[in-house]
C-alpha cells in the first residue's frame, strides 16, 4: 500500500467509526424493537467496513478475516437464529418502553461518549503512534452505550442487542489496537455470540410462556422481602 | 498424552446424554461415570505436581501457547471434578422426587456435563482471550440449569443472571484486548499468563492499569464481587439445589482464578495497585454480604450472600501481599469449595423435606428430618467459621499473615465483618433447625433419597478432616499454588 492512498482510507475509516457512533446512539434511542435490529445489523457491517479498512491500510490478512466474520455472522445469522428461537416472541412487539425518556437518555449518552473520548486517546497513544485514532474512542463508546442500553431498556430485543452491541464496541476498538489476535480466537468469539443469541433465545421463550410478558426488565419479584411481609407463594 | 484429554470424558458424556432413551437412569448414570473419570485423572495430574514433576502439556511444543497446568490450575481443576462428582450424585435423588419428564432429565444432564465441560477449560487453557470464551461459555451453558424449575422467579434469576454476566463480560473482553495490546506495546507476541508474567515489566503501564481494571470489575461482576454482585443471590437460590453447589462452590471460585492470574502480572507494573483494589474491594464484598446476610429471609439466599462473602475473603487474602496470605487464600479456595457445596447439598436435603425455602416457615427441622436438620447445622457452622471445621484454619491463616504484614486496620474489619456474618448465619439456621413446632401436630418424618444421604456423609468429610489435618500432598499442592502467585 502506497503512502499517497492512506489518507484517504483513513478518512473512509474515520467515516466508518462516525457512522458506528450514530448507531450506537440509535439503538439506546429507537421506539421499535425490529429498528433496534437493523441499527445492529449496520452497526456490525460499519464494524466489518472498518476492520476491512484497516487492513488495507496495514497489509494484514488477519483484518480481512475478522472483516469477514463480521460481515458474515452478524448481519444475516443472527436475525436468522432469532427467528427459529424466538420468531413470535422477539418480533411481534412494535413499541418498547424505555426506563427514562429520551432526551434524558440521550443527554446520558451523549456524556458516556465525551467520556470515552478522554479515555480512548491516551489508551490508543499508548499502545503505538500508528493505532488509527476514531477507532479506540469510538470502541469505547460502543462499549458504554451498549451497557447503558442494558440499563434503560425493557424489552428482551432491545437488551440481547445492547449486549451484542458491546462487543461490537470493544472489537472496533480491539481492531485497532490488538490488530494480530490468533484467528481462532476471533473465530472462537463470534461462535460464541452466536451461543448467546440462541441462549438468550431461548430464556426469552420460556419468560414469555410462563409470565406472558417478554418485558423482561419488569421481573422484580426476587429480592430480601422483610419476614413481615404477606405471605407469597411457595415454590417448592 | 496431551492434558487436554480431561476435558473428554464429561464432552462425550453431554453428547450421549442427549440420545433419547427409554432406560430412566442413562443420562444420571453417564454423568457420574464421566465426573468420577474426571475426578481421576485431575487427581492423577494433581498428585504428579504435588511430587514436583512437570507436566508436558502435548506431543508438540506449540500447545504451549494454547493449554499449559501449573499448581493453581490444577488444585481449580481438582475441586471442580470434585465438587462436579459429588453434586452429580447428588442430582440421582434429587431429581428423582420432582419426578420430571425423560425429556427435562435429559436437558439437566447434557447441560450439566457442558457446565462441568466450560469450567475445567478455564483453567486448563492458558490464552487468556480463550480463558474469556470460556468464561463466557460457563453462563451460557449454566443458565438453562438456573431457569431449570421453569417458574416465573427461576427464569427471573435465569435471565439476570445471563444479562449482568454477559455485560461484565463485554467489558472484560475489552480489558483482554488491552491486555493484548500492552503485550504487542511491549514487543513479544506469546499471548499466555506466562508470556505475561515474562513481559509485564516492558508493558505500558497505563494499559496494564486499564486491563486491570476492567477485567477485574468485568470478571469481578460473575464472581459476584460487591456492588455487582445482585444477580448472585437469585441464581444461586433459585437454581436446583446440587447446581447451585456447583455454581457457588466452584463456578465462582475458577473465575476468580482468571482475575487471581493477574496479580503476579500487576506486581511489576509500577503504580498498578494492584493489591489495594484486591483488599478496598474485598473488604467491600465481605462488609456488604455479612450485613445483607442478617437480613434475609431464604434459607438458599443466606448461603448465596455468604458466597460473596467468602470471595470477598480470598481477594482480601490476595490482596494482603504476603507469600502466607497467598498459602491462605489458596487454602480458603478450597475450603469454601468443599463447605459451601455441602451447605448447598444440605439446603436441598431440608427444601426436599419441608418444601419451602421461606426461614421464618421451617421449624423444627431436626425432628421432621433428623439428616437434613444435623447436616444444616454442621453446614453453617463450617461456613460461618466455627473451629475446628475446615473454613477456620484457613481464615486463621490469612488473618495471622495480615497480621504479620502490619495490616492492622484490613484484618480488624475482616474479622470484625466475619464475626457478624458467623452470627447472621447461625441465628437464622439455629431458628429453623431448634426451634419449636408452630402446632401440635405430629410431625411427619420426611424420607430423603438415597444418593442425598450418601453424598451428604462423604461431602461431610473434607469439611471436618481439613480443619485438623492438611495431608502432604495438599499441603504440597497448595505450597505450589501459592507459589504460582507469588510476586
Amino acid at each position: 500500500m502506497n503512502d499517497a492512498t492512506h489518507p484517504l482510507i483513513e478518512n473512509l475509516n474515520a467515516l466508518a467509526t462516525g457512522l458506528f457512533l450514530l448507531t450506537a446512539f440509535g439503538i439506546i434511542a429507537t421506539r421499535q424493537a425490529r429498528g433496534c435490529l437493523n441499527l445492529f445489523i449496520v452497526q456490525s457491517l460499519l464494524l466489518a467496513a472498518s476492520a476491512a479498512l484497516l487492513g488495507l491500510r496495514f497489509d494484514s490478512a488477519h483484518l480481512y478475516g475478522v472483516a469477514l466474520v463480521n460481515a458474515v455472522s452478524k448481519p444475516v445469522i443472527v436475525p436468522w437464529l432469532l427467528r427459529r428461537v424466538a420468531s413470535a416472541e422477539l418480533y411481534t412487539r412494535r413499541e418498547i418502553d424505555q426506563v427514562l425518556n429520551i432526551p434524558t437518555t440521550l443527554l446520558i449518552a451523549l456524556a458516556l461518549a465525551i467520556g470515552a473520548y478522554f479515555l480512548g486517546v491516551p489508551l490508543a497513544a499508548a499502545v503505538d503512534a500508528s493505532v488509527p485514532t476514531p477507532n479506540v474512542p469510538v470502541g469505547i463508546a460502543g462499549l458504554l452505550l451498549g451497557a447503558f442500553t442494558l440499563t434503560v431498556r425493557r424489552e428482551a430485543l432491545p437488551l440481547l442487542i445492547g449486549l451484542l452491541a458491546m462487543e461490537n464496541g470493544a472489537f472496533l476498538a480491539g481492531i485497532a489496537m490488538a490488530r494480530d489476535l490468533s484467528m481462532l480466537v476471533e473465530l472462537a468469539i463470534a461462535t460464541d455470540g452466536l451461543v448467546i443469541v440462541f441462549i438468550v433465545g431461548v430464556l426469552v421463550r420460556a419468560v414469555a410462556q410462563q409470565v406472558g410478558s417478554t418485558a423482561v426488565g419488569d421481573l422484580a419479584s426476587l429480592k430480601e422481602t422483610p419476614t413481615v411481609s404477606p405471605p407469597y407463594e411457595e415454590l417448592g | 498424552m496431551n492434558v487436554l484429554v480431561i476435558l473428554a470424558p464429561s464432552l462425550i458424556a453431554a453428547a450421549l446424554a442427549a440420545i433419547p432413551t427409554q432406560r430412566p437412569r442413562w443420562a444420571p448414570t453417564l454423568t457420574v461415570v464421566a465426573t468420577l473419570l474426571t475426578l481421576a485423572l485431575t487427581a492423577n495430574m494433581a498428585w504428579q505436581i504435588a511430587s514436583g514433576r512437570a507436566i508436558a502439556v502435548g506431543d508438540d511444543p506449540r500447545w504451549s501457547n494454547w493449554v499449559a497446568v501449573d499448581g493453581l490450575s490444577v488444585l481449580i481443576l481438582l475441586l471442580i471434578a470434585l465438587v462436579g462428582t459429588t453434586a452429580a450424585i447428588y442430582s440421582i435423588g434429587y431429581l428423582a422426587h420432582a419426578r420430571p419428564t425423560p425429556r427435562r432429565v435429559r436437558l439437566y444432564h447434557v447441560n450439566y456435563n457442558l457446565f462441568i465441560f466450560s469450567m475445567l477449560a478455564i483453567p486448563l487453557l492458558a490464552e487468556p482471550t480463550l480463558v474469556w470464551i470460556v468464561v463466557e461459555l460457563t453462563t451460557l451453558c449454566s443458565a438453562l440449569l438456573v431457569s431449570f424449575d421453569n417458574t416465573a422467579e427461576a427464569l427471573e434469576a435465569a435471565w439476570k443472571y445471563v444479562v449482568l454476566s454477559l455485560m461484565g463480560a463485554g467489558i472484560a473482553l475489552f480489558g483482554f484486548l488491552v491486555l493484548f495490546a500492552a503485550l504487542h506495546a511491549a514487543g513479544d507476541t506469546v499471548y499466555t499468563w506466562e508470556g505475561l508474567r515474562h513481559a509485564a515489566s516492558r508493558m505500558p503501564p497505563l494499559l496494564m492499569q486499564t486491563a486491570f481494571l476492567l477485567i477485574l470489575v468485568g470478571l469481578g461482576t460473575k464472581v459476584g464481587l460487591v456492588p455487582m454482585h445482585t444477580w448472585l443471590p437469585d441464581a444461586h437460590s433459585q437454581a436446583p439445589s446440587p447446581v447451585c453447589a456447583l455454581l457457588s462452590g466452584i463456578e465462582t471460585t475458577s473465575i476468580l482464578y482468571v482475575i487471581l492470574r493477574l496479580f503476579p502480572v500487576m506486581s511489576a507494573v509500577p503504580g498498578a495497585h494492584a493489591e489495594t483494589w484486591a483488599l478496598v474491594l474485598g473488604l467491600v464484598s465481605v462488609g456488604t454480604a455479612a450485613f445483607l446476610l442478617l437480613q434475609v429471609s431464604d434459607y438458599k439466599r443466606l448461603f448465596a450472600f455468604s458466597t460473596v462473602e467468602h470471595m470477598g475473603i480470598i481477594l482480601v487474602a490476595v490482596g494482603l501481599g504476603a507469600s502466607a496470605a497467598d498459602y491462605g487464600a489458596t487454602q480458603q479456595i478450597v475450603n469454601h469449595a468443599v463447605t459451601k457445596s455441602f451447605c448447598f447439598f444440605a439446603a436441598g436435603a431440608t427444601l426436599l423435606s419441608v418444601e419451602t425455602r421461606r426461614i421464618e416457615n421451617v421449624r423444627a427441622l431436626i425432628r421432621r428430618s433428623p439428616i437434613a436438620g444435623a447436616a444444616l447445622i454442621f453446614g453453617g457452622l463450617a461456613i460461618a467459621g466455627a473451629p475446628p471445621l475446615a473454613v477456620f484454619l484457613s481464615e486463621f491463616t490469612i488473618m495471622k499473615a495480615g497480621i504479620a504484614q502490619g495490616h492492622y486496620l484490613a484484618t480488624a474489619l475482616l474479622a470484625l465483618f466475619i464475626v457478624v456474618a458467623f452470627f447472621g448465619v447461625m441465628g437464622h439456621l439455629n431458628r429453623m433447625v431448634f426451634s419449636a413446632p408452630s402446632d401440635d401436630a405430629a410431625i411427619e418424618r420426611a424420607v430423603l433419597p438415597v444418593s442425598c444421604r450418601l453424598v451428604l456423609v462423604v461431602a461431610a468429610i473434607p469439611v471436618l478432616v481439613l480443619g485438623v489435618y492438611v495431608p502432604p500432598p495438599l499441603h504440597d499442592l497448595l505450597t505450589r499454588a501459592a507459589a504460582v502467585l507469588s510476586r
